[in-house]
């Protein structure tokens, strides 16, 4: 801002400096001829200085005049970026961008049930087609009775145990509503296959799980008509955020800086170590140290240095400094095969859950898993004899939909070859 | 504290700092000359890459540890399931896209840009269909948030669980997206605004992951986002257009948005009543927790980043974040949260996005108790783990907001634990 007015102040300083040596001169006792040359001199050099000063002025008042002149363009260019980073422009009325949505479009997406029932499409389902079309759909992943198979999420029981160190939430013992329950189902299950079931089979599921959390009798019907009277075990279990009142109000103090606390203990240790392998992934064990032996801390410092600490294994990483060694097919067809885990077995006393299991199936008949509800598609490949070579798995296993048009299988295909090589090797180890 | 010790801690820094001086190249006086100065080295004498050699450039292969990690026993299928971004081996604040954490319900999908159609019906004038293209012509904005998932920190409210801090704090992202505000699109169908009203988003997915958001924030800061750090979504983030909800839990961030539907009430979806609810120790619940309070941690030295240089200068580094606006200040204790020092931000932050800090300080070669405490700008201070579970108990499993703490050992090793 200031900085221009300085750039003049030097050129004062040096008329002064000129002034200051004709003063002097004139003090000294000279003929008259020097006296009035020098009067002369003086004259011209008061002239001078007189302009240099008036100059000086003009340019110190024009430097003025600049600086205001340097303000205003920032002002302007500040706001200037101001606007440039402003939100995107609001404008009055539309843009005139998208088209109008048709009514079967709309109807095909807008599928969600409100809580009070609304968007529930016409129909019903009593108990006990829904626990067929369970045991045939769902069963494989959540259980006979909806208790849940290894990992998959359990929906029945677990009542009252919301307040337990391991709460079972379930659709019977957790959820608030059961339009929650119907949405769900109707548009995100089976797993691998959503969107599938009709508005009756929802109903009758819907209805099952309700029979399986003993909250109906086993000839209960469901259907959009008796739907809103049904209210949930946990209906009331939930408030809204409270965080604000709870807990924001209180947390907001300026916190301590010293001696906030006497002495410090460790508590407790990682149950996990976990290690972190070059190929990805993470392989986890339990951590076997314990707390013993560990100092406790207090303002002065820990209460001493444990030389031969308990060290828990070192979890460095291992940078990968050399290529990775070919790849072992197995290990590779071993990770593939958690994108077939979902709905495929293998191995001793593998079953059938969502798709069938898949021991020995290089020289297996198509189809031919017994107790396998297969596709037509499957069904007609049976008939015809046709076998699982690897050349046939790789073109299946590439395109599902491609090669076997109509098939119910939900997975949009192996992309790459050496996934597809790896897949191949991995499931020729369960025998051929 | 037993004064007997103090003798035998006095003998023991001497002895391992003479012992790292010895082991640090480069930190005294060097053991002979330094061949990789003193003799050519192939890399100064051979000819490199050509360009092109990676059209699509990958991190250096040195760096090929520095990946996602999940945790399989966490869940039943991959395809249902989590990773997390390494933090740890990361600074500034910026995750790349490449490395940062994915969740998905029903796997990532393949969208092709043209396969691409946004909906917008409910209580609007107009229900409207947009392509891909069409989003590209309103006026978009750009925008660093951070994304994490409500379950990050989950695993560790009964205690002490992964030892490293990419399985602790790893459902965290921060990305400049860029996008177009929901509220123009919502102006463009004619919505009902009212702010009593919703909207719910899904996805195109099998999942379709579908959340509810109340009117007033979809009207204030949600962008419709189709670029991440200046290129397009990964996949599996959502590629052609996922939803950005700032501040907010990552699992309304739905992606491969397909659908905006204004409604006169929450949906009560799956995910917001079976899932994303956190129950208290008297097995009520609360919903609708929606924003991530004010959180940090310390990424380096953590289990992952052991310290390996010995004592002297070290730099304690960590990452801040808060739902509620801008961090304004971190402090970091050394001792279990006895004593705290102010940390220095790596620059001022950015409202509701990461903030990088760092403590410049020397480290004795004594044991540590580590830990980090963020305040943000609403004056909210990072409560312990003690208060949040006298608040909540221990089943919450989402809004783990607490204080971490590493032990590190007179090595330099640093292990995940709770404190008295
Ligand atoms: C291939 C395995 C599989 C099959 C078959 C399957 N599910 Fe699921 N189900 C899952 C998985 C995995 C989840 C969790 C998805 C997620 O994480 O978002 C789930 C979640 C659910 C949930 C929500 C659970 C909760 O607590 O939030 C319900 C209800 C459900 N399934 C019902 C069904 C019904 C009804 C069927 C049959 C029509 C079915 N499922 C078939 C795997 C399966
Ligand atoms: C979402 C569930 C799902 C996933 C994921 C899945 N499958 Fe399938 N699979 C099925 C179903 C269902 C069938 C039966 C198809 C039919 O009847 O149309 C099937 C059939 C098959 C068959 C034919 C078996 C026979 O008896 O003829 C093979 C082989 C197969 N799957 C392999 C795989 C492999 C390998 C993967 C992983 C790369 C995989 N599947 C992933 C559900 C799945």
């Amino acid at each position: 801002m200031s900085k221009s007015p300085n750039i003049f102040i030097p050129a004062l300083a040096g008329t002064a400096g000129i002034l200051g040596v004709a003063f002097a001169v004139t003090s000294r006792d000279y003929g008259a001829d020097k006296i009035r040359a020098l009067e002369t001199r003086m004259g011209q050099v008061e002239a001078q200085a007189s302009a240099a000063s008036e100059k000086a002025s003009v340019e110190a008042q024009r430097a003025a005049e600049l600086e205001l002149k340097i303000a205003e363009v920032q002002a302007a260019a500040s706001q200037r970026v101001a606007s440039l980073t402003a939100p995107a422009p609001a404008v009055e009325g539309t843009y005139g961008i998208g088209r109008p949505a048709l009514d079967e479009e709309v109807a095909a997406w807008d599928v969600d049930v409100l809580p009070d029932g609304r968007g529930l499409p016409a129909g019903g389902g009593d108990v006990f087609t829904g626990e067929e079309v369970f045991a045939e759909k769902c069963a494989s992943c959540h259980g006979d009775f909806a208790e849940g198979v290894d990992n998959w999420p359990v929906l029945a029981g677990g009542f009252d145990t919301l307040a337990d160190e391991d709460p079972v939430k379930t659709v019977g013992s957790y959820w608030p509503y059961l339009s929650t329950a119907w949405d769900y189902i109707h548009r995100s299950m089976p797993f691998g296959e959503a969107g599938t079931l009709t508005a009756d089979e929802t109903y009758a599921i819907v209805a099952y799980i309700l029979y399986s959390n003993d909250l109906v009798d086993d000839n209960f019907e469901l259907t959009r008509e008796n739907f809103a009277d049904f209210n949930m075990y946990n209906m009331d279990g939930f408030t809204v955020d409270d965080r604000p009142e709870q807990e924001y109000a209180a947390w907001r103090a300026e916190p301590c800086m010293e001696n906030c606390k006497d002495e410090v203990q460790v508590t407790m240790r990682s149950v996990f170590l976990v290690d972190t392998p070059p190929e990805g992934g993470s392989d986890s064990v339990m951590n076997p140290a314990s707390i013993d032996g560990l100092p406790s801390f207090t303002a002065a410092g820990p209460s001493f240095i444990p030389e031969a600490a308990p060290k828990p294994a070192p979890v460095v990483q291992k940078a990968a400094v050399t290529q990775p060694a070919a790849p072992d097919l197995m290990e590779a067809g071993e990770k593939v095969f958690k994108k077939c885990k979902a709905c495929h077995q293998v191995g001793e006393g593998a079953k059938n859950r969502s798709g069938p299991h898949l021991n020995g199936l290089i020289g297996r008949t198509m189809g031919s898993v017994d107790g396998f509800a297969y596709s037509s598609v499957f069904a007609a490949a049976l008939d015809e004899g046709r076998i699982w070579d690897e050349a046939a798995l790789a073109e299946f296993l590439a395109k599902p939909k491609t090669y076997m048009k109509g098939t119910k299988m939900s997975f949009s295909g192996l992309k790459k070859d050496e996934d597809l090589a790896a897949i191949t090797a991995y499931l020729k180890s369960y025998g051929e | 504290m037993d004064e007997t010790f103090k003798p035998s801690r006095r003998a023991f820094l001497r002895g391992s700092a003479a012992a790292a001086a010895g082991s640090v190249a480069g930190a005294a006086a060097a053991n002979g000359a330094d061949p990789l100065i003193t003799e050519l080295q192939d890399w100064a004498s051979y000819t490199g890459a050509g360009v092109d050699e990676t059209p699509y450039g990958m991190p250096i292969s040195f760096e090929s540890h520095v990946v996602r990690r999940n945790v399989e026993w966490l869940t039943a299928s991959p395809i249902s399931s989590i990773n997390f971004t390494p933090i740890h081996a990361l600074d500034g604040t910026i995750t790349p896209q490449g490395c940062a954490f994915e969740r998905h319900h029903s796997g990532a999908i393949e969208l092709r840009k043209e396969d691409y159609r946004l909906m917008i019906n409910g209580l609007v004038d107009r229900p409207l269909v947009f392509t891909y293209e069409d989003l590209e012509r309103f006026p978009r904005e750009n925008h660093v948030y951070f994304c994490e998932c409500a379950a990050n920190t989950g695993m560790e409210w009964a205690g002490a669980q992964l030892n490293g801090v990419q399985f602790t704090h790893g459902m965290i992202h921060n990305m400049e997206y860029t996008g177009v505000p929901l509220r123009t699109l919502l102006r463009e169908a004619g919505a009902d605004i009212a702010l009593d009203k919703w909207v719910y988003v899904e996805g195109a997915d099998a999942s379709s992951n579908g959340r509810s958001i109340p009117m007033e924030k979809a009207l204030d800061d949600v962008l419709v986002a189709f670029k991440a750090n200046g290129e397009a979504l990964r996949m599996e983030h959502g590629y052609p257009v996922r939803l950005v909800v700032p501040g907010w839990e990552g699992n309304m961030w739905v992606k491969w948005l397909r659908r905006v539907e204004v409604t006169d009430m929450a949906v009560e979806s799956r995910e917001e009543t079976s899932k994303y609810t956190d129950v208290y120790a008297d097995g009520t619940a609360r919903k609708w927790t929606w924003v991530m309070d004010a959180k940090s941690v310390i990424t380096t030295p953590s289990p992952q980043m052991p310290i390996t240089h010995g004592p002297g200068p070290l730099v304690i580094s960590g990452l801040a974040w808060s739902g509620h606006g801008q961090i304004t200040r971190v402090d970091v204790s050394k001792d279990g949260g006895i004593t705290w020092e102010t940390a220095r931000l790596g620059k001022q932050g950015d409202t509701k996005a990461l903030t990088r800090f760092y403590l410049d300080t020397e480290w004795d070669g004594a044991p540590m108790l580590l830990q980090a405490r963020a305040m943000d700008e609403t004056g909210y201070v990072q409560p312990t783990k003690e208060q949040l579970r006298d608040q909540r108990g221990e089943n919450a499993v989402y809004h783990n907001n607490c204080i971490q703490t590493w032990y590190v050992n007179a090595e330099g090793i640093a292990e995940n634990v709770e404190v008295s």
